[in-house]
């Protein structure tokens, strides 16, 4: 069987930019492109600090420009998600379904997911009226009351873009603070349809079976439960790194692959790690196509050493 | 086959009559998880000859998404013999969507 020089796991700005750059170089990656084509930028919808688009860029329109950039270099991108890879002899093993693909080296590009409360009724009321994805679903919520529980960034741009729709969005915050940057904070704060409530958890979605008709709240300073009527549960309480596939085969540290400082290496030699699966602390579209540039160019010196 | 493009007119005569089970997508332009799903029912039609396929957009067809309680975009209906017999919402793999079809074929 063909060994490639390069197999790439994940299609995000980190997955694509590793792409672009090492099918310049003539390795020829393949990219499986993984449950979530494109990565999380799929959810969004406009993004304004991409540098290079004065007046912002659709973000599904952004995953496809990069896709199309790698393309034109010979990256052969592949809409299927990895089932399991095998790092322990070389050639690595990557294997998708009853296929093996077998290469001398991995960027691993995978990201992060969103994070769900685990909460009763959270499950069962997705897709009716329970969401993680305002610029999807916020369309629904004309004129009702909608509740989101977070406190980043996100959290408070989920809750600024709802104001188009709801008539009221209550925003849950576990802790006495907001965390999100502050233009966000100010922006969210001078909507009149936004309420913070501080010290506040939620404990149960509640529902008719159709869809959902309230929250089961507790007040975390006094103890104090009551329930509340909404429309809708946005849920945005961060985003966890997707290590199943490296889980006991590459070091992780909070969850997240460890690369050493300064470089995109991963605790095995020839496996390099971009974008959101090991960053916990920046988390943009462009620090991941940088990370992603990273890698591209240090597993190209590494496979150059090699030979 | 071809993905039907529902409206209001057609759905009762294209959905609720159809004598093969009928998987149904309510999506919109603007949202990106919808986008990753469209080709998936694409290929899926082209594939499968034993289910029909739908997709209603709900920027155009408010009412239709409003009668069908869809809280949340891509959400997919599969009907059979008229009767909603599976419902479920967000992108998912092609190979998991079509072994949730085959269920009810």
């Amino acid at each position: 069987m063909e060994t490639r020089r390069l197999i790439i796991i994940g299609s995000g700005p980190a997955g694509y930019t590793a792409a672009i750059y090492a099918a310049r170089a003539g390795l020829k990656p393949l990219v499986f492109a993984g449950p979530q084509k494109g990565g999380q930028l799929m959810w969004t919808t406009e993004v304004e600090n991409f540098p290079g688009f004065p007046d912002g860029v659709m973000g599904p329109e952004l995953m496809d420009r990069c896709r199309k950039q790698a393309e034109r270099f010979e990256a052969e991108v592949v809409d299927t998600s990895v089932d399991h890879i095998d790092l322990s002899h070389k050639p690595f093993v990557v294997k998708v379904g009853d296929q093996e693909h077998h290469a001398d080296s991995l960027i691993i590009a995978t990201g992060a997911s969103a994070k769900w409360l685990g909460i009763p009724g959270e499950e069962e009321y997705k897709g009716r009226g329970v969401s993680a994805c305002a610029t999807c679903d916020g369309f629904f919520f004309r004129g009702k009351n909608v509740v989101v529980v977070g406190a980043g960034d996100a959290a408070l741009e989920e809750a600024t873009f709802l104001t188009k729709f709801a008539n009221k969005i209550t925003v849950f915050v576990r802790s006495g603070e907001m965390r999100g940057s502050k233009p966000l904070q100010d922006r969210a704060k001078e909507e009149d349809k936004i309420h913070i409530i501080y010290f506040t958890e939620v404990k149960e979605v509640l529902g008719d079976g159709q869809k959902v008709t309230g929250l089961k709240i507790i007040n975390n300073q006094t103890g104090e439960e009551s329930e509340i009527a909404t429309d809708g549960l946005f849920v945005t309480i961060g985003h966890k790194p997707n290590t199943e596939l490296v889980e006991g085969k590459l070091d992780l540290t909070k969850g997240y692959l460890v690369t050493e400082p300064g470089s995109s290496k991963t605790s095995v030699e020839g496996v390099f790690a971009a974008g959101d699966v090991a960053d916990w602390k920046y988390r943009q579209a462009i620090t991941a196509a940088g990370s992603g540039c990273m890698a591209a160019l240090d597993c190209q010196r590494w496979l150059s050493e090699k030979e | 086959m071809s993905v039907l493009h529902l409206t209001k007119e057609s759905f009762d005569q294209s959905v609720l009559h159809a004598e093969k089970p009928v998987l149904v997508d309510f999506w919109a332009p603007w949202c990106g998880p919808c986008q990753m799903m469209s080709p998936v029912i694409d290929g899926l039609a082209e594939e499968m000859e034993t289910a029909v396929f739908g997709k209603v957009n709900v920027d155009e067809e408010q009412v239709l998404a409003q009668e069908h309680n869809i809280l949340s975009i891509p959400t997919f209906l599969i009907y059979k013999h008229g009767q909603v017999v599976d419902q479920f919402s967000g992108a998912m793999k092609k190979e998991d969507l079509q072994s949730r079809l085959e269920k009810h074929l």
